[in-house]
C-alpha cells in the first residue's frame, strides 16, 4: 500500500479572542507556516481539505473565504464539515487512491464568535434531544455521571487531568491557558452542570492547524522530516443518548482498534510512546484512554493518578495541554494530529516527549463523543 | 493514476417542494434502503458512508450525527463533506476516493437537504460580513447580474433559454422521483412567468427541493463481483475560484473553472469531440441560461452557439448529445444532493435502468457539479473500464 507522510505542520497560538485576525487571516498564517516548514511552495499543493462548521462561522459554505488563502484557486478543495483529524483522514486516502500526491489539510474557528451552547444544542436531532435543551455540557455531564457511577471513578481523579494538563501547557507556547493549578482549585471552581465544574470544561477557543500530507514518492528526499501516517480508523456512535452505553465509548473503541490493526500495534500501551486525545472535559480524557484500550475499562483514574499519562510516565497523555488548555471545537483534532507528528519529529520544544518513535492522535465530534477519529504516526 | 472504483447501485427519494411526511434522517434513510435494495446489498455490507449536506440551511450543527442511523452508518466510518452547491459531486468523488484507497470496499455516499425547514436565500445571503454580506443577493441575483453580461456578449435570447426550462421539466415527466414534471409547459409559459430579477423568469430558476439521493461504489475487484454493469469512474476534476463575485471577470462567458476542469477529465479519457463521444450528459443547472453558458464551457458548441444547440434540439431526449434526461436541478433542487443525483442519473443511464428517461446504449456519460459563484465539478463515468 502507498505510504503518506505529513512532511509540514503549523499552528497558531490558540487564544480566548483573536479579534486581531479575521478567519482568512488567520487561516493564511498557518498555511503559510505550513509550506515553510515542509519547504515546498503553494503551487506544489494538488489538492486542500479544509474543515469547518457553517453554523460556527455564520457563513454559508465556510470554506469559501478560504480559497485565496488556502491556495485553492483552480485546484480541487473539499470542506469536511467537522472535525479536522476526519479531514487528515480523507486528504490520506485521497493520496492513497492515487489521486493526489500533496494535500494541504487546514482546519479553523473561532469559538469567541459564536453561542458555543445554542450552537451545540443544534447537533441534537431537532424532534426529540434538541427540544430537551441539551447541548455539549449538559450532554458531557449526564456522561460523566454513568462513568463516574459505573466505574467509580472520582471527581478528584478527573481534576487531576485538569491539574496535568494545564501544567503541560506551561510548556507549550502556543496554549492558550497554561497553569498551576491544584485538585483543589479544579473541585472548588463554579459547579457548571454536576459533576462538571468550570475547570474540568476547555475553555472557549480561537484558532486554526494546517498539515501538509504528500505520498512516500514526494516525501521521501525532499522532505527533512517526514512523519509517517500508520493507521487510521474512525467510527460514529448512536445518535440519541439512551441509545448508547455512555461509559464505555464503542465507537472509540472501533476507531482504535481499526488503526492499530493497520499500524500493526499489537499492544498499544507498550508500544505507543505518547497520546494526544480530544478532552472537551476533563473525565473524557480518563474515558477515551479506556476506550482506546491504553487501560482495562474502569481504570482511567488510575491511570492519571499514578503519574502513567504524566509527561514523566510511561505512557504521556496531552504533552501538549490538551483541550483543557484551549483549542477549538473541530481544529482539536488536527491540532492533536500535528504535536504528534512535532513529537515523533523530536521537535516539540520544550513538551517534547524523549525518544517519542510512535504517537497516536485522537478526535471526536458530536456530543458525548459520538464520533470517533483515530491516527498513528511514526518516525 | 486514481485507482479504479465503480457506482454499482443508486436510490432516491421523491422530491418535493415538502416532505412534511419524513424527518431528515428517515429522508436519508428512503434513499439509502433504495441504493441498497439497487445493488442487492444489506447495510452490513457497507464500509463506509459520506454523507453531504449544506449544515447551515436546516440550522442542523452537524446532520451527520443524526443521520449516520439512517444511511447505515453505525459504527463505521462516516463523515459529512460539504462545498455549497458542488456539495453532491464533492461527496460523489469522496465515495469514489474511499472505494479506491484501499481501505474500504463498499461505500455508500448519500446527499440531502430539507429546504422547506429552513429560508435557503437567507441562508445563502450569509455571506462574508465585511465585503459581500450588504450587497449578498443570493442565487437569483448574482445569476441576473453575470446572465445580463453573458446575453449582451453572446446574443442568446429570452426564448432559447426558455426552451432548456421547458426540455428539463418535460424531462422530469420520465422521471418519476422529479419535483417538478410540467408535460404542458410552454416556451411561453415560461416568458410570461413572474420576473424574479431581470432577466430571469421564475420558471428559469431551479427550485428548492426537499429530496436526498444515494450511491453506492465498489472498489475494482468488488465492483466485478457484485454488478453486471458497473459504472466506472473514468476522471473527476474539482476546480474552485475567487470568493468574491466582484473578482470573477465574466463569470458565465469564461467559466473558467468549468473549461478547465472539462478539459482536464476530458483528456484524462481521450474525449475530443464532447458533443459526439458523450452519450449522455447529467449537468447542474441552476438556472436555464446556465445551461447554456455550460455548453460552451463544456465544449459542446464553440462560443456563442449554445442557442443553435438548443434550437436545434441536440440536447433532447431524441437529440445528438441528450442532456439532463432526468430533469436536471431545474426540475428537482435539494441542494446538498443535487450534485449526487446528477451521478446517480448518470450511473443510472450506464446501468441501463433509466426506464421512460433511459438513453438507448449508454456507454460514457458526464456529470458536472456547480456551485457557490463559479466553482465546478465533472465526472466522466463508462461501462468500459
Amino acid at each position: 500500500m502507498q505510504k503518506v507522510a505529513i512532511i509540514g505542520v503549523a499552528q497558531t497560538k490558540y487564544e480566548a479572542a483573536k479579534t486581531g485576525q479575521n478567519i482568512p487571516e488567520m487561516v493564511s498564517g498557518v498555511v503559510r507556516d505550513a509550506l515553510r516548514d515542509a519547504g515546498i511552495t503553494i503551487q506544489q499543493i494538488d489538492n486542500v481539505v479544509t474543515a469547518s462548521v457553517d453554523l460556527w462561522d455564520g457563513k454559508t459554505a465556510s470554506n469559501v473565504y478560504l480559497t485565496e488563502v488556502a491556495g485553492a484557486v483552480m485546484k480541487p478543495e473539499a470542506r469536511v464539515a467537522g472535525d479536522g483529524l476526519l479531514a487528515a483522514s480523507y486528504a490520506h486516502l485521497q493520496i492513497l487512491a492515487g489521486a493526489y500526491n500533496t494535500a494541504l489539510v487546514v482546519a479553523h474557528c473561532k469559538g469567541s464568535e459564536g453561542a458555543q451552547m445554542a450552537l451545540t444544542n443544534w447537533m441534537f436531532d431537532p424532534v426529540y434531544q434538541q427540544t430537551l435543551g441539551l447541548d455539549y455540557l449538559s450532554a458531557a455531564a449526564l456522561q460523566a455521571c454513568c462513568y463516574l457511577d459505573t466505574y467509580g471513578i472520582s471527581p478528584e481523579q478527573c481534576a487531576r487531568v485538569v491539574v496535568k494538563n494545564r501544567r503541560n501547557a506551561r510548556r507549550n507556547p502556543l496554549a492558550q491557558a497554561p497553569a498551576e493549578l491544584t485538585v483543589e482549585d479544579v473541585l472548588n471552581s463554579r459547579l457548571l452542570a454536576d459533576p462538571i465544574h468550570e475547570l474540568d470544561a476547555a475553555p472557549v477557543s480561537d484558532g486554526a492547524c494546517a498539515l501538509i500530507l504528500a505520498s512516500e514518492e514526494t516525501a521521501r528526499g525532499r522532505s527533512p522530516h517526514p512523519v509517517w501516517i500508520r493507521g487510521v480508523g474512525s467510527s460514529v456512535d448512536a445518535h440519541y443518548l439512551g441509545d448508547r452505553e455512555l461509559a464505555d465509548c464503542q465507537a472509540l473503541t472501533v476507531a482504535a482498534q481499526k488503526a492499530y490493526r493497520m499500524a500493526g500495534l499489537r499492544d498499544p500501551r507498550q508500544e505507543l510512546d505518547l497520546a494526544e486525545v480530544s478532552e472537551a472535559f476533563s473525565y473524557q480524557e480518563l474515558l477515551w484512554t479506556e476506550g482506546l484500550g491504553l487501560c482495562p475499562r474502569g481504570q482511567g483514574g488510575q491511570l492519571v493518578e499514578e503519574g502513567i499519562t504524566a509527561r514523566d510516565g510511561t505512557l504521556p497523555v496531552n504533552p501538549s495541554g490538551g483541550m483543557l488548555a484551549g483549542n477549538p471545537l473541530f481544529v482539536a483534532g488536527l491540532t492533536r494530529l500535528a504535536e504528534a507528528t512535532l513529537q515523533v519529529r523530536g521537535e516539540a520544544g520544550e513538551r517534547q516527549i524523549r525518544n517519542a518513535q510512535t504517537a497516536l492522535a485522537h478526535g471526536t465530534q458530536g456530543p458525548g463523543g459520538q464520533a470517533h477519529a483515530v491516527m498513528i504516526v511514526g518516525a | 493514476m486514481t485507482k479504479n472504483a465503480a457506482i454499482i447501485g443508486t436510490g432516491q427519494t421523491r422530491h418535493a417542494r415538502r416532505r412534511d411526511d419524513v424527518n431528515q434522517c428517515e429522508l436519508v434513510n428512503e434513499a439509502v434502503v433504495r441504493a441498497l435494495a439497487d445493488a442487492e446489498l444489506h447495510p452490513q455490507d457497507i464500509d463506509a458512508v459520506v454523507l453531504t449536506n449544506m449544515e447551515l440551511f436546516e440550522g442542523r450543527a452537524l446532520p451527520d450525527l443524526w443521520c449516520a442511523e439512517g444511511a447505515a452508518g453505525y459504527l463505521k466510518h462516516c463523515f459529512k463533506i460539504a462545498t455549497g452547491g458542488t456539495s453532491g459531486t464533492s461527496g460523489a468523488m469522496a465515495g469514489y476516493y474511499h472505494a479506491a484507497s484501499g481501505l474500504f470496499d463498499t461505500v455508500l455516499v448519500v446527499g440531502f437537504e430539507k429546504h422547506s425547514e429552513g429560508q435557503t436565500t437567507g441562508g445563502m445571503a450569509l455571506t462574508d460580513p465585511m465585503w459581500d454580506r450588504h450587497v449578498a443577493s443570493a442565487a437569483i441575483g448574482n445569476f441576473a447580474l453575470s446572465i445580463s453580461q453573458y446575453i449582451a456578449a453572446r446574443g442568446v435570447t429570452p426564448e432559447q433559454a426558455a426552451k432548456v426550462a421547458v426540455k428539463a421539466r418535460r424531462n422530469a415527466c420520465n422521471n418519476p422521483y422529479a419535483h417538478l414534471q410540467m408535460p404542458e409547459i410552454t416556451v411561453s409559459d415560461v416568458l410570461r412567468s413572474d420576473l424574479l430579477a431581470d432577466p430571469i423568469h421564475r420558471l428559469d430558476m431551479c427550485p428548492t427541493s426537499d429530496g436526498a439521493c444515494a450511491l453506492i461504489y465498489a472498489s475494482e475487484e468488488k465492483a466485478r463481483k457484485l454488478s453486471p454493469r458497473p459504472a466506472w469512474v473514468k476522471a473527476a476534476v474539482t476546480r474552485h475560484d475567487q470568493p468574491y463575485i466582484g473578482d470573477l471577470e465574466n463569470r458565465l462567458l469564461t467559466m473558467r473553472t468549468l473549461r478547465d476542469a472539462a478539459r482536464t477529465a476530458y483528456q484524462q479519457v481521450g474525449i475530443r469531440d464532447p458533443l459526439r463521444e458523450l452519450d449522455v450528459a447529467e449537468i447542474y443547472e441552476p438556472v436555464t441560461y446556465a445551461e447554456l453558458a455550460w455548453y460552451e464551457a463544456l465544449g459542446f458548441c464553440p462560443e456563442g452557439e449554445a442557442g443553435r444547440l438548443i434550437d436545434e434540439g441536440m440536447t433532447e431526449m431524441t437529440g445528438l448529445l441528450p442532456v439532463n434526461p432526468s430533469g436536471g436541478v431545474l426540475s428537482t433542487n435539494p441542494v446538498g444532493a443535487s450534485g449526487v443525483i446528477r451521478t446517480a442519473e448518470a450511473a443510472l443511464q450506464i446501468h441501463g435502468r433509466g426506464g421512460k428517461r433511459q438513453v438507448p446504449d449508454v456507454k460514457t456519460a458526464l456529470v458536472t457539479g456547480y456551485g457557490v459563484y463559479s466553482w465546478s465539478d465533472v465526472m466522466i463515468l463508462s461501462s468500459e473500464l
